[in-house]
């Protein structure tokens, strides 16, 4: 049974990945509204990806979310300052494995 | 190769990420005494982090093959919108696209969706895509081999992916006057994240961007479509 489901969990994602390419493949000329989709959804799409890595955030329970939106700040601050995404991250992710790890 | 090299830096983010995550997902199927075949198979063919750990709960529980595609489903719907707009850019990829498609993870999106596309961005997309590929599989790998000899706490070293994110984030910000599309993924995504719940926000999020974004394109039309 376990390869079985295995085989099916890759087969439906292997199927959401392709369908889009499937139904506008090179033959068909894309619609419009998809040229368009396709500009500007990596921006709404990246915001989205933002708010679900901080889904799990809590204002009510401790830590009270204060690594993460310091974290944030801290990747948003030193990536503006220096445009260096490496040293964004690490820092980033320094600043929230510290505040994590002592508090 | 300077590409490699190029990408290989690039993609350090994700090593991080990925390794982390991985040796997670392999730890967890060692001790719920699944083998390294099952292992490989899962980061090799699905190769979908999220889908992998929610997998592993799956296999446990035995699932149904119906219950197991509907999860799939709602837990990986959103690389249908990765696919929508990588649809002109992979075009013109060749015999990568197939891989290329394939191998289209969040992690992965964040790193191809700001590049030209076509001819000119084949090879970056076929190293970013097959480099994030094997850090999963290793990562796997390794944690499936090695994972309780671990001893440096490694605790919050996952917020590496949410940095990686916000750091495209910020660049898109900074090379686009036009913020609606942005603050529309945004809004919409805090917004069903309180309407949901947070296990079911992600779809709605993303039907609610859609619409926001095409009723906002008959007012940017101009400037949208050069």
């Amino acid at each position: 049974m376990n390869f079985k489901l295995i085989a099916v969990m890759a087969l439906v994602t292997a199927f959401l990945r392709f369908l889009p390419f499937l139904i506008w493949n090179d033959k068909r000329k894309t619609p419009k509204a998809i040229v368009y989709l396709g500009k500007v959804l990596p921006y709404a799409i990246m915001a989205m990806l933002v708010v679900y890595c901080l889904k799990d955030m809590s204002f009510t329970n401790s830590p009270f979310g204060i690594p993460e939106i310091l974290a944030s700040l801290g990747v948003i601050f030193i990536h503006l300052w220096k445009r260096n995404t490496l040293l964004s991250i690490v820092l980033g992710t320094a600043i929230y494995m510290i505040l994590v790890q002592r508090f | 190769m300077k590409l490699l090299k190029k990408v290989i830096v690039k993609t350090i983010p994700v090593l991080t990420g990925y390794l982390v995550l991985g040796m997670g997902f392999g730890i967890l199927m060692i001790k719920n005494g699944y083998g390294i075949g099952s292992v490989l198979a899962m980061s090799l063919f699905i190769y979908a982090g999220s889908m992998q750990y929610v997998g592993i709960t799956l296999l446990t529980s035995g699932a149904g093959i119906f219950k197991t595609m509907l999860t799939t489903l709602m837990v990986n719907a959103r690389h249908l919108f990765y696919g929508i707009s990588m649809v002109e850019k992979y075009k013109g990829t060749g015999v990568y696209k197939p891989y290329l498609i394939f191998a289209l993870t969040d992690e992965t999106y964040s790193l191809v969706c700001n590049e030209e596309g076509g001819k000119s961005s084949k090879e970056y997309y076929l190293l970013t895509s097959f480099c994030n590929h094997f850090y999963w599989v290793a990562g796997s790998l390794i944690g499936a081999v090695l994972g309780n000899l671990i001893t440096f706490d490694t605790r919050g070293i996952e917020f590496s992916m949410t940095a990686l994110f916000l750091t495209v984030f910020v660049e898109q910000w900074l090379e686009t006057k036009h913020h609606f599309p942005a603050l529309s993924g945004l809004v919409s995504t805090v917004l069903c994240l309180f309407l949901f719940g947070k296990e079911h926000f992600l779809i709605p999020s993303m039907l609610l961007i859609t619409v926001a974004l095409l009723v906002n394109r008959r007012k940017y039309r101009e400037k949208i479509e050069k």
